[in-house]
């Protein structure tokens, strides 16, 4: 089997398992006072520690959440409500975030009026600057929040977070970003992006599913989502996932330390897989920024082929990729990204993304280069239905 | 020989079975369930449906349990054009559709196979009681009493060659037993009957929604006498005998039934039970499923799903079959699907051909 879905989820390193099972046998609930939870509370703040070191972020600054889903909501809802005030209720966005940003922003926007501002994005998935720029020249005063992801997910385009940070700042307007497909893939450093709040998810860089991080400035103010026991400096209560934890610790350390050596191995990989597609599919159209993107990235429209269609025939022959488009209950909706993007509804439904991640080989980028023809070719006679 | 099939699994317990048999018999089956509303939730709730994201679930269990692969084909867009859209435009015209008919004709067999086809596939199968002969023609199921021949009459040669029915010789109750045995959750879920895209059974109500409400008379068809009134002429089938509304009994007392529908003037003719005999009609253009023959030939026809047969001399012409039934049929609406079975065909009534029923002859007027 190739799996080429690395941006759904990525297996767990060897590492990040170990220390999940260590962890997981040992007993205590990190509030507690006595020697367990003292232990468990340790596991803790070391795993706070090694992610804030290897993030740029202090370890106060390191809010453990559920998911990345979870960080996004207290982030974009937190800032939001914190900031919210008469004549200053507009949250500015962007067109192409993953759901658990566009969605928690669509919340406040219909059901308590908040005003939603979406920047555009050029051809590439770029998020244009200069419509923020524009937006800053007017009510400056009137936004409560900007959030705009690091790389999308879907097209793999790393986005201008630090020059939207350069532009919100002289303002005060607090910036948050979902860098979810960044950390471990790109470089990422809190401190110096100037961001207030930095989302991280633990199961896409070789961590488990069911953890995640807000990295948020300690002079941020943040209303919190969860109320309860206190935990995480009173912005996220509940019982800490201790396992959950020191794998994501593990995982985020290991990721970052040998980032730089691993995208370029992933690179050269994902440009081959590049070169193969096009000679199976030579009318296909490859997606996003050709140079400014996550290294592991590879999105691509197969003319006349539906992505769904693709991705059937693929699996069967045991390669495994992803379609760009949203799902609810089974119909499939064309991605939100392509649209804005500029590309055809068409277009938009012939699209098929592959990523690849640590556990990537070149024998996965030749397994999907010897099923890819006869795939394209039964999608076409299927064509668009 | 192993085939790539395709398995319709619409979350009830025959498709699940139907899958499981077809991995059986040493095919390489992958399981799709068929979205086909536009708004699932709108659709019909609860364990009856077919289009509900609970049976999604369900479909999707069963292929976990039977060993398959499982997705779910968007067919919404297609199915509302060609069956919902349809159902509105018969209704409005004063016909009574057979939606499942429509759906096996446009959708399961049509736009589902021809994907299958186009993707690599040799066959779709699904849950359906019906058999296929070695001649290649459509049998009825052993079971009668779940036999579906009916439906899927409007298939052509080429569609049924790409078919497979693997309930087709099997009672429904051991289907059941079958399906518990399997492990399908499935096992004792209620079997759908009405209509999947009315969520709450309310056909009348689902009509004047879309074809709005306008007040008609109904008419004695005998002495012209305006008896009462409706909202709309799509609200009745022909041979309705119930919800009719009238305030004053008939002058023999006896029930009056529904004759004919006019929608141009939106007039409903009622009368007798015997006005309604009939023991001729004309179709729209036929499908067949067996050899084209233009002579005419014995044979028996069914009117409606699961309703009686009758014995009946059918000719045929490129416009249409015009079938003369030895034995008067009351109430048969236009619409309905004249199906023609070969009784005398070794292994059971095969299906020789189809067609919509366009208009039918009263027997004294036929001057029998």
């Amino acid at each position: 089997m190739a799996y080429l879905d690395h941006a759904a989820t990525t297996p767990m390193l060897p590492r990040a398992l170990d220390a999940y099972v260590r962890t997981a046998r040992e007993l205590g609930n990190a509030s507690s006072l006595h020697a367990s939870g003292r232990a468990a509370r340790r596991t803790v703040e070391e795993a706070r520690e090694r992610i804030g070191d290897a993030l740029g972020a202090k370890p106060s600054e390191v809010v453990f959440t559920g998911s990345g889903t979870e960080a996004d909501n207290l982030a974009v809802k937190g800032l939001h409500w914190a900031r919210r005030a008469p004549g200053r209720d507009r949250i500015v966005t962007t067109a192409i975030e993953h759901h658990a940003v566009a969605d928690a922003v669509a919340w406040l926007g219909d059901h308590e009026r908040a005003d939603v501002t979406e920047l555009p994005v050029d051809k590439l998935g770029r998020v244009r600057v200069d419509a923020l720029a524009e937006l800053l020249d007017e009510h400056p005063d009137a936004i409560t929040v900007i959030t705009c992801m690091w790389a999308n997910n879907e097209v793999g385009t790393l986005q201008p977070v630090e020059e939207i940070v350069a532009l919100a700042a002289p303002h005060g307007i607090p910036v948050h970003t979902d860098a979810v497909q960044a950390v471990g893939h790109t470089p990422v450093d809190f401190a110096a992006c100037g961001a207030d709040a930095l989302t991280l998810s633990g199961h896409k860089l070789g961590g488990p599913a069911g953890i995640g991080a807000l990295l948020l400035r300690r002079d941020t103010k943040l209303t919190p989502l969860l109320h309860g026991g206190g935990q995480e400096r009173e912005i996220r209560s509940g019982t800490l996932d201790v396992p959950g934890i020191a794998a994501l610790a593990e995982a985020v350390a290991h990721a970052v330390s040998t980032e730089e050596a691993e995208s370029r191995r992933l690179a050269v990989l994902r440009d081959q897989l590049v070169a193969r597609v096009r000679e199976a599919a030579p009318d296909a159209v490859y997606n996003g920024d050709p140079e400014h993107r996550l290294p592991g990235n590879a999105h691509f429209s197969f003319p006349g082929c539906e992505g769904d269609a693709l991705l059937m025939l693929l699996d069967a022959a045991g390669v495994e990729c992803a379609t760009g488009s949203a799902c609810s209950a089974g119909i499939a909706q064309p991605s939100h990204v392509l649209l804005a993007m500029g590309t055809g509804e068409d277009d938009a439904r012939s699209s098929l993304r592959f990523t690849l991640g640590w556990s990537t080989t070149e024998a996965d980028v030749e397994a999907l280069a010897a099923s890819l023809p006869e795939a394209v070719e039964r999608a076409r006679n299927a064509g668009l239905a | 020989m192993k085939l790539r099939v395709l398995a319709a699994m619409s979350g009830g317990v025959d498709s699940a079975v139907a899958a499981a048999r077809a991995v059986e018999a040493g095919h390489d089956v992958t399981g799709v369930h068929l979205a086909l509303s536009k708004n699932p939730q709108t659709y019909r709730t609860g364990a009856r449906g077919c289009c509900t994201i609970e049976d999604s679930r369900d479909a999707r269990r069963a292929a976990d349990v039977i060993g398959i692969p499982f997705y779910v084909w968007d067919m919404a867009e297609r199915f509302h054009e060609d069956v919902v859209e349809d159902f509105y435009a018969e209704y409005a015209a004063g016909r009574t559709p057979n939606p499942c008919l429509r759906c096996n004709e446009k959708i399961k067999f049509a736009a589902v196979l021809d994907r299958a086809v186009a993707l690599g596939f040799d066959a779709v199968a699904t849950g359906h009681y019906a058999r296929k002969g070695d001649d290649g023609l459509l049998r009825r199921a052993v079971d009668p009493g779940k036999d579906q021949s009916y439906v899927l009459a409007v298939l052509t040669p080429q569609q049924l060659a790409h078919s497979m029915f693997p309930l087709g010789d099997t009672p429904k109750g051991e289907v059941r037993i079958e399906a518990e045995e399997r492990g399908l959750a499935v096992a004792r879920k209620p079997d759908s009957h009405d209509i999947c895209f009315i969520a709450d059974g309310d056909t009348s109500g689902f009509l004047k929604n879309r074809l709005g409400s306008q007040d008609g008379d109904i008419v004695d068809a005998a002495t012209g006498e305006v008896l009462g009134n409706h909202d709309g002429a799509h609200q009745f089938t022909v041979g309705q005998r119930h919800g009719l509304g009238l305030k004053r009994p008939a002058a023999d007392g006896r029930p009056r039934y529904v004759l004919s529908i006019t929608p141009v003037d939106n007039r409903v003719e009622v009368g007798p039970r015997e006005a309604l005999r009939i023991d001729r009609i004309r179709t729209g253009a036929p499908v067949w499923l067996g050899p084209e023959r233009t002579d005419a030939f014995e044979c028996e026809v069914q009117l409606r799903a699961h309703g009686e047969v009758y014995p009946a001399t059918v000719t045929a012409d490129a416009g249409g079959l015009t079938a003369k039934l030895h034995k008067p049929a009351y109430g048969v609406a236009a619409g309905q699907a004249l199906v023609v079975y070969d009784p005398d065909a070794s292994d059971g009534d095969a299906v020789l051909c189809s067609g919509t029923i366009d208009a039918t002859t009263a027997v004294e007027a036929a001057g029998v």
